[in-house]
């Protein structure tokens, strides 16, 4: 869709596309966007049809998730505590995105600091389902997976720490990937768990999501943890799977899975049966650790991650200035929203002496067992199949006030991120009107491969095909 | 003082490096306004991510060699996580398990005169935090103001045994890091802030009490005599000493609690995951061929080769420039000669002034000392030369020829102990009474008349048989 809508741009006006968008978005009811970047935009649309200038993504409009710094436009972690906040520098991810050409639109909204699964824990208020205004987007990249559901952005970047990327994806109908840690640069991106998280794309194709990763991997000297990609994630999709082994892991099934999305997923896998894939069961026999490990892991790096942000440098100032502690700590009481809040101190508290072995250490081990599960897997078969979430998107205020049952509702995508391979989120069908997502996940840096099966799916279904009615 | 327990922390500045410990900011903040050597990283601006300068590492293990440590197989950093103004994320990368380096020595000399061995527990890296600049003194100022030009700073701390039984030793030890450390070429001891020294004291069978903020090698022997007094005084009045961190407060040359030990910070260490754990093993054949001689195998060799004295020998390796200065002028000129012109008479001019050796042309000392052995200046004239060029400048042999300093003649000697001793009967008396020591009085009087260009050995025996001449 994305070289598609590149070619029309290119032989039409990408100011009157940018024109088109915007008009839109401000219409909508999604509340998806935190800032929009709209003058800088539509200068540049108009520079682009002066010059049209080369790239693999010239001209396309993009909008990006406001944990990733954007020099000059505000970023602000949907979070009172960095409002002001605009970057003196671009992420490496915007300046590949630049240098190929791509327009930034604006910011979408987040669950505050990226810690949700409803984009409901923001500064500026929820964002809606476009598939159904009285339910979450999903979270925490909610904003990024409404606005392109609802073509108010052709695609977008989220990022992933335990599912924040496919969690919205499913829930919206759209395709989302995490990529391996480590094949995209986390520098810019505002850290809440910088062991777990990565940047990926949202988008309404596979196409489109490899057209992306293939902009935004490869090496970036200053985060050390990025390594070098192959870069052509786009020409390995197309090709056909027959022969590829599925695995179907048992513990992603059973209480507590919405009938319609186990339903939704067992078809997927017999499509790609039919495809000329195999399938069997197979099990990680550690996945129900993987929640209370994930949240010890990610609450801990998070209470670190956050502790830089106290009003001196940048962000909210409030009150009157007084002594260092006072002042800090009034601004913090402020700036911070409850969730937020409880992961800190949860996260401080696992950290402390006495506890540390208790939590933060037992949390590695388990982490170090996940990994091993999917090796011992991921020898047997070459990908695993299963739901994206355990159910399609709920109402909004349905579980905020129950954090617990919240945090439950990760079980199938924090294990990924734990053991840091790639996954991705494609549609596979819809629950009493709901879109549903499969997940599929692949060995470490093998992400061609992963798109090459998720692609192969995609084509023989419908789903990607549809868009919801949203005015 | 058998009773006295000290062992040291002490924080180096590598800030012979060209870079931050974690970005690329340049490291010669010293002289610059405020806030301009800084960048996204030693900032912590959301979404800066730091990056392990490997020269900085390769300087930390430089150093644990030269302190005789093993170095770790594979090192990684963690956080160290407290709220400071002068800490912009909120935590500091630092090592905590798997440092750089364990279980090292250096060698001193102790209080009673045996060499002693000082262990070393570890050695690990850190970034250095920013600066605050209050506003009159830290309680009563009205606002302080944060620099973040020293932010990122690549740090080395040191960590010793509780092996040191004074401040006297405490000294010596750190004079000798010092002088291991400018040997390295990895610090400048010069600059402000370099070396910052942490001390922990206890007297046997008390609590131990942690002094911070000793910020000078000088101030440490006066920071811990003041804290043992003051633990003494506990003690002798029958108060238990309680376990604490205090602060030295270097204007008062006082001791101040800062926090007892319920106080004490839980700094919540655990990996810092943005770094890379580094597998250093490889690197230690490389660096430690390229080691310079470190001083006391230096000593041990200017000793050896120069046929000088122990003494002289360690005096002279004290400071690599001194060693560099004096081997210049040994391998031209008598080197037992100029070992004690340059570590008995130079070293103290120099220290006199508070000057470095690099105020002296090593030209200029080779001249003094080939004049010496050629005897055409006497010791007393080598002196002269030493304070004038020091203090006017000017060559040796201009000096000489310009006041006339040049060793005196024979007849004008012998003349000159004529009159002295003609002048001085009381003092010939005592003399041939038995006491010996009257004669130095006589050549005093030479020495006068002369105006020190007599040779004093010369003028002793001319004046002796002067007088022995006399009585005949
Ligand atoms: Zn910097």
């Amino acid at each position: 869709m994305l070289l598609q809508l590149k070619d029309e741009i290119s032989s039409g006006s990408a100011e009157d596309y940018l024109h088109r968008l915007f008009e839109r978005i401000e219409r909508s009811r999604l509340n998806a966007f935190t800032t929009l970047a709209k003058e800088s935009a539509l200068e540049m649309a108009r520079e682009f049809d002066a010059r049209h200038w080369g790239g693999a993504l010239a001209g396309i409009p993009i909008a990006i998730k406001d944990n990733i710094c954007t020099k000059g436009i505000e970023t602000t972690c949907s979070s009172r505590i960095l409002k002001g906040f605009i970057p003196p520098y671009d992420a490496h991810v915007i300046e590949r995105l630049r240098a190929e050409g791509a327009i930034i639109i604006g910011k979408t909204n987040m669950d505050e600091f990226a810690m949700g699964t409803s984009t409901e824990t923001s500064c500026f208020g929820p964002t809606r389902n476009p598939w159904d205004l009285e339910r979450v987007p999903g979270g925490s990249s909610g904003g990024s997976a409404a606005a392109v559901a609802a073509n108010e952005a052709p695609c977008a970047l989220g990022s992933d720490t335990g599912g924040s990327v496919r969690c919205p994806a499913s829930f919206c109908g759209t395709v989302g990937l995490k990529p391996t840690y480590g094949l995209v640069s986390r520098y810019g991106l505002i850290a809440y768990a910088n062991s777990l998280e990565q940047i990926g794309p949202i988008t309404k194709t596979v196409e489109d999501a490899a057209l992306l990763l293939d902009v935004i991997a490869g090496h970036d000297p200053r985060d050390s943890t990025s390594v070098a990609s192959e870069k052509n994630y786009l020409s390995s999709i197309g090709g056909e799977i027959r022969g590829i082994r599925i695995g179907v892991p048992e513990e992603y099934f059973g209480e507590g899975v919405d009938p319609g999305v186990e339903r939704a997923v067992w078809d997927a896998v017999s499509v790609l049966d039919d495809l000329g894939a195999s399938w069997r069961k197979i099990s990680l026999p550690h996945t129900k650790y993987a929640l209370p490990a994930y949240y010890i892991i990610a609450m801990s790096e998070a209470s670190s991650n956050l502790a830089r942000f106290d009003g001196l440098r940048y962000g909210l100032r409030v009150g009157e200035d007084r002594d260092w502690h006072t002042t800090f700590s009034e601004i913090r009481a402020m700036g911070f929203g409850k969730e937020t809040k409880r992961r800190i101190l949860l996260g401080t508290y696992a950290l402390s002496a006495g506890y540390y072995g208790k939590y933060y250490l037992k949390a590695l081990k388990v982490r170090t067992l996940i990994k091993r599960d999917f090796e011992h897997a991921l020898k047997e078969v070459d990908i695993i199949a299963s739901p994206t979430m355990p159910f399609p998107a709920f109402r909004i205020g349905e579980r905020i006030t129950d954090p617990l049952s919240l945090y439950m509702s990760d079980v199938f995508t924090v294990p990924i991120n734990l053991a840091g391979i790639p996954a991705i989120s494609v549609p596979c069908g819809f629950s009493d009107g709901l879109p549903v997502g499969l997940q599929l996940m692949a060995r470490p840096f093998d992400e061609a491969l992963l798109l090459r099966v998720a692609s192969a799916y995609e084509q023989s279904t419908p789903y990607h095909l549809r868009s919801p009615e949203v005015v | 003082m058998d009773d006295v327990i000290i062992g040291l922390e002490i924080h180096v500045q590598l800030n012979r490096l060209r870079s931050k410990m974690f970005c690329g900011c340049s490291t010669s903040y010293h002289d610059a306004p405020p806030n301009t050597h800084t960048c996204p990283v030693c900032l912590g601006l959301p979404g800066s991510l730091p990056v392990i300068n490997r020269r900085a590492v390769e300087f930390g293990i430089k150093v644990a060699l030269a302190l005789n440590c093993s170095i770790a197989e594979e090192t990684m950093f963690y956080r160290k996580n407290y709220y400071y103004p002068d800490l912009p994320k909120g935590f500091q990368i630092s090592q905590y398990d798997y440092p750089l380096a364990t279980g090292g020595y250096v060698l001193i000399k102790g209080d009673d005169g045996q060499e002693r061995r000082i262990r070393i527990t570890r050695v690990h890296m850190e970034e250095d935090p920013g600066r605050l600049v209050h506003a009159g003194t830290i309680d009563k100022a009205r606002y302080t103001l944060v620099d973040y030009n020293r932010c990122g700073m690549p740090l080395l701390e040191v960590v010793t045994e509780p092996d040191l039984r004074s401040p006297k030793e405490a000294r010596q030890f750190l004079d000798k890091l010092r002088t291991i450390l400018e040997y390295l070429d990895v610090f400048d001891g010069n600059l402000e802030g370099s070396l910052r020294v942490d001390s922990n004291i206890s007297l046997a069978g008390g609590d131990r009490v942690e002094v911070k903020n000793i910020s000078s090698h000088k101030g440490v022997e006066k920071a811990l005599s003041y804290e043992i007094t003051r633990q003494r005084n506990l003690k002798r009045r029958g108060i238990e000493v309680v376990q604490e961190t205090r602060h030295y407060d270097e204007l008062r040359g006082v001791t101040v609690s800062i926090r007892t030990k319920e106080e004490a910070h839980d700094y919540r260490y655990f990996p810092e995951m943005d770094l890379v754990p580094l597998r250093i093993a490889d690197w230690v054949p490389r660096i430690r061929a390229e080691l310079p001689e470190l001083p006391d195998a230096k000593r041990e060799r200017f000793r050896e080769q120069y046929g000088i004295t122990d003494d002289h020998a360690k005096s002279l390796t004290s400071d690599i420039k001194v060693a560099d200065f004096y081997e210049w002028v040994a391998a031209r000129a008598d080197p037992k000669l100029a070992a004690v012109w340059i570590a008995d008479v130079l070293k103290g001019e120099l220290n006199y002034r508070d000057l470095t050796i690099e105020s002296f042309k090593r030209e200029s000392m080779l001249e003094i000392v080939r004049m010496l052995s050629e005897k055409e200046i006497t010791d007393e004239i080598a002196v002269t030369l030493i304070r004038t060029i020091l203090d006017r400048g000017g060559s040796p042999r201009e000096i000489v020829e310009s006041m006339g300093l040049k060793r005196a003649d024979d007849d004008y000697v012998v003349r000159a102990v004529r009159e002295a001793v003609a002048d001085s009967q009381e003092a010939v008396r005592d003399y041939l009474s038995g006491n010996a020591r009257a004669i130095n009085y006589i050549v005093g009087q030479v020495m006068k008349r002369t105006k020190g260009r007599a040779d004093p050995s010369v003028a002793h025996k001319l004046v002796k048989e002067e007088i022995e001449r006399q009585i005949c």
